[in-house]
């Protein structure tokens, strides 16, 4: 009789166990980020000032030009990289899907070959590139965002496949084009709204990788906000940290909060 | 005979890959058998073999580095991805470590690496607290080592990425087939043995090469950390940015470039051969 | 009440489940005092909606959940906490039965493998169960190689290569089309009668349970309202709930006096069970009523209810008229008849029929 029931006490036991001691492990460097940045070191003990510097907003951009730049930019990097990669990869994902089934296999590769082309070699690669991209389009560092559509392709390929599959597509074309909608209608007005919980997977995995890319600003020279911090580190060390630790947290939240939301959609 | 008006709809995305991804390939494959005026050369890829060449070296360093922790963060990763399934499918606990290890797995080496130097170096807390019980933790080197600091780091994302990448997988396995083992006959040891272990071992090692590339394309971590030397390739790489150009060598970079796809292709297609087999097991 | 004089009963092993109880948390009673015995050789099906209980008690048996009260005896001893792996009991699964690693001839050795039977005797057995099942051919092939169907007979090939004691089939035939359905139901009794194991079947589709069971046992809500052969089912249910899962049934208004039920403009005898006088609701089968069109000399003595035509079905190897009743205590009743497939022609929606009583025992429940 008590075999069973055992049997799911021990399943329990070890698995708090596991969960426990891995927990610890991760969350050691992450408290190690927060005692260090609340280290008076003038007057040891405790203190709050560096949190406080940043979330006051003039001060940061005051006395720490350099992050409130970089961090102005990543904002705009993940505006312009989710932007351009919905504009390129939900319309022409739909248009294979619904009327060129036969490149589904050729899109697929390509979208998932920047998986076997890391950032380190892309960035090799792209420098004659963005040769041009300076040349036509300026040096500011928003254009590194064309880039950066490249590096999400896989993530948010995958997102966007699944919910165009769970929609079936093909079928709620084929009713809205009976019923006498054109193809960008139906793009519009029936695609786009029944992929809402694809398309913010895809912009939310696109949003957490900009804002946590580093290779391609750094070895282009420009400002993004991990290059910030990074060069910040080498001045102030308390404060770097304290962003690093702070945008950690944010994007824990954004993905905690994502996961209720997909889950509400499905039911 | 479809019409060719509907390849237009198509036309803006492959313009875009070409121009961003296919274009910097191409430069990266020929360029790294070219000179710096552009006629065919071996100089590159000899240059990497060479005596005074500091790739070989780097090469050896971050494969041992890669395996090192593609292994133990497939084998801790696939424990903590077991210990997750058995736990309640829309429970707050499964969305806390999805969610965390999603974040630690690609958010970014930059602040992991600030995460452990605040930890673990002279001043960090662990060593400060270890110093306060007496233990002599001698000096903070190793943590910024490719074989010891680095290493722990790597784990730090690779564990997360097992789990995200591996839970499926666990998941995959259906209860009937425990069942099934217990009405015939077999004990746990059996299930393991001669049921899920081998059902999950395509994916496991599939996982394992994942992480491998993971860790073998892998820079802002080792970028944070090691400010002096280049101890594996990704840093070599980025050498050749900022060290100056040696006349003849213009091109070294590219061919070290060339070298690392060669690698990660290798590896990524025998991933996607048996990610092929083991779907065709798990009804995911 | 079997089929056949079965020869198998000297093989088989008694089963006896007494007073089981399973609660689960929330205090739901999944199993509430659930008491059946299983003959030697026997084959009993557990039908009954989802949430029952039926999985539940086959389970239990099996040894995949705890009982929280009563006792498992199989083969006269005493399993209530023996694991599992110990009870000797073969189970096919409804979906997912097979190991998908392993061909077919792999499953099937698996059981005798965990046995340490050598090579030669396995590979002599599996080829037999391959053999009785039918998928001889099919050997090497893996479960995603094969249909729906055929992966459900290697699991009953594999249930039965280690000679079981008991054979347990949880909705085997659920997750399949319904032609493969009736084969494979018909392929499993067969097979049963052959081999003579001790079967417990669970299934929610009556029909199935109906066609291949020794005796039938309906549930509901963790209880055995009416454990009986298929026949007796049919014709004398104990209960209304029996009586309306179990085939078809209308319910129809109708006024019951001394044991008789006034109804279609005839007179229904009632089993026994059924509700006093006064207004009632009685049980009356699609084939229990007689249809004729109005002037073509009435069907029977009585004459019959006036009624009107709402659709002709052509069924296959049968029809059905729905007609709505316009006389008698259930006007306003919609009315199921069964018919000869010949007959469905002769009626058209909104034609005046007159319908009675055949005169076949029925249930009648009070009109609440």
């Amino acid at each position: 009789m008590s075999t069973r029931h055992t049997e799911r006490r021990k399943r329990a036991a070890l698995r708090w166990t596991v969960i426990g001691l891995t927990l610890v492990f991760f969350l050691i460097p992450l408290y190690g980020m927060l005692e260090f940045t609340t280290r008076d070191l003038i007057n040891g003990g405790r203190t709050g000032k560096f949190w406080t510097t940043l979330v006051d907003v003039p001060q940061v951009t005051e006395r720490y030009p350099a992050l409130a730049e970089g961090f102005a930019s990543s904002m705009a990097l993940a505006l312009i990289t989710v932007v351009v990669m919905l504009l390129l990869l939900v319309p022409t994902m739909t248009w294979v899907r619904l009327r060129l089934p036969g490149l589904t296999r050729t899109v697929e590769f390509i979208c998932l070959l920047p998986l076997t082309v890391p950032a380190i070699v892309l960035v090799v690669g792209l420098t004659p590139v963005y040769a041009w991209v300076t040349y036509l389009l300026g040096e500011g560092t928003v254009w590194l965002g064309l880039a950066y559509v490249i590096l999400v392709l896989p993530y948010a390929y995958r997102s966007l496949d699944a919910g165009l599959r769970a929609i079936d597509v093909k079928t709620l074309s084929e009713a809205a084009r009976s019923l006498g909608a054109s193809w960008l209608r139906v793009m519009w007005q029936i695609v786009l709204p029944n992929l809402r919980t694809a398309v913010l997977s895809a912009s939310f995995l696109s949003v957490a990788l900009v804002l946590g890319e580093f290779t391609i600003a750094n070895l282009f020279s420009r400002k993004n906000l991990q290059v910030a911090m990074f060069e910040l580190g080498k001045s102030d060390g308390q404060l770097s940290v304290a962003v690093g630790l702070a945008s950690l947290v944010f994007a824990f939240v954004v993905l905690f909060a994502m996961s209720f939301v997909g889950r509400k959609e499905k039911s | 005979m479809r019409p060719s008006g509907a390849l237009v709809g198509v036309a803006p995305f492959f313009v875009y890959t070409t121009v961003f991804l296919l274009i910097p390939t191409i430069v990266v494959v020929v360029g790294a058998f070219a000179d710096g005026s552009g006629r065919p050369t071996l100089d590159n890829v000899a240059a990497l073999g060479g005596a005074n060449s500091s790739f070989l070296p780097a090469l050896q360093h971050s494969v041992v580095l890669s395996l090192v922790t593609a292994l133990a963060g497939a084998v801790i990763g696939a424990v903590l991805a077991y210990a997750v399934s058995t736990a309640r499918p829309d429970g707050l606990l499964k969305r806390f470590i999805t969610s965390l290890c999603g974040v630690l797995a690609q958010f970014g080496g930059v602040a992991l690496a600030f995460a452990f130097m605040a930890t673990f170096s002279i001043q960090g807390f662990l060593t400060v607290w270890l110093n306060s019980l007496g233990l002599d933790t001698g000096s903070s080197i190793w943590l910024y080592q490719w074989d010891k600091g680095l290493m722990l780091v790597y784990l730090y994302f690779q564990i997360p990425l097992m789990l995200i990448v591996f839970l499926p997988a666990v998941e995959g396995i259906k209860p009937q087939w425990r069942e099934a083992t217990e009405t015939l006959g077999g004990t746990t040891w059996t299930y393991w043995t001669k049921v899920a272990g081998p059902i999950l071992l395509p994916s496991f090692i599939g996982a394992t090469l994942l992480l491998f590339t993971n860790a073998f394309s892998a820079y802002a971590t080792a970028a944070a950390l090691i400010s002096q030397a280049s101890p594996i390739v990704p840093l070599q790489i980025a050498g050749t940015f900022t060290s100056e150009v040696i006349l003849g060598q213009e091109n070294v970079g590219k061919a070290m470039a060339l070298a690392m796809v060669v690698v990660v292709a290798l590896v990524m297609w025998v991933y996607a051969a048996l990610d092929k087999r083991a779907s065709r097991w798990l009804v995911r | 009440m079997t089929a056949t004089p079965s020869p198998a009963a000297s093989r088989g092993t008694e089963v006896r489940l007494t007073d089981l109880t399973r609660v689960y948390p929330g205090n739901v009673r999944a199993l509430d005092g659930f008491t059946l015995h299983i003959a030697p050789g026997e084959f009993v099906a557990l039908l009954g909606p989802s949430g029952c209980g039926k999985t539940t008690a086959l389970r239990l048996l099996a040894g995949l959940e705890d009982a929280d009260g009563g006792t498992i005896e199989v083969g006269g001893r005493d399993v209530t906490n023996v694991p599992t792996s110990k009870r000797d009991m073969g189970m096919v699964f409804q979906a997912y039965s097979l190991f998908p690693h392993m061909t077919a001839r792999q499953n099937v050795e698996f059981g005798l493998q965990l046995r340490k039977q050598d090579k030669a005797t396995r590979h002599g057995r599996a080829a037999d169960m391959l053999d009785l099942v039918g998928l001889s051919k099919q050997a090497d092939r893996y479960a995603h190689q094969m249909s729906g169907g055929q992966q459900q007979r290697v699991a009953l090939a594999r249930a039965l290569a280690i000679e079981p004691q008991v054979l347990l089939l949880d909705e085997p035939l659920s997750a399949l089309d319904a032609k493969v359905r009736s084969q494979l139901r018909d392929e499993i009794r067969r097979i049963q009668l052959e081999v003579g194991t001790t079967t417990l079947f669970v299934t929610h589709d009556q029909e199935e349970a109906l066609a291949v069971a020794d005796r039938v046992g309906v549930m509901n809500a963790g209880r055995l309202e009416q454990l009986a052969s298929p026949a007796q089912l049919y014709k004398n249910p104990a209960t209304p709930f029996v009586a309306d899962f179990v085939g078809l049934t209308n319910r129809l208004h109708c006024r019951v006096a001394g044991g008789v039920a006034q109804v279609l403009g005839g007179a229904v005898p009632l089993l026994a069970g059924s509700a006093g006088d006064g207004l009632a609701i009685v049980l009356v089968r699609p084939e229990g009523v007689t249809i004729a069109p109005v002037g073509s000399g009435g069907s029977g003595g009585s004459g019959g209810a006036a009624a009107t035509v709402v659709s002709a079905s052509f069924l296959g190897a049968s029809g059905k008229i729905v007609a709505r009743l316009e006389s008698s205590e259930g006007v306003g009743d919609l009315v199921s008849v069964q018919v000869d497939n010949t007959d469905v022609t002769a009626y058209a929606p909104g034609q005046r029929v007159l319908l009675a009583p055949r005169g076949d025992a029925a249930l009648a429940v009070s009109a609440t």
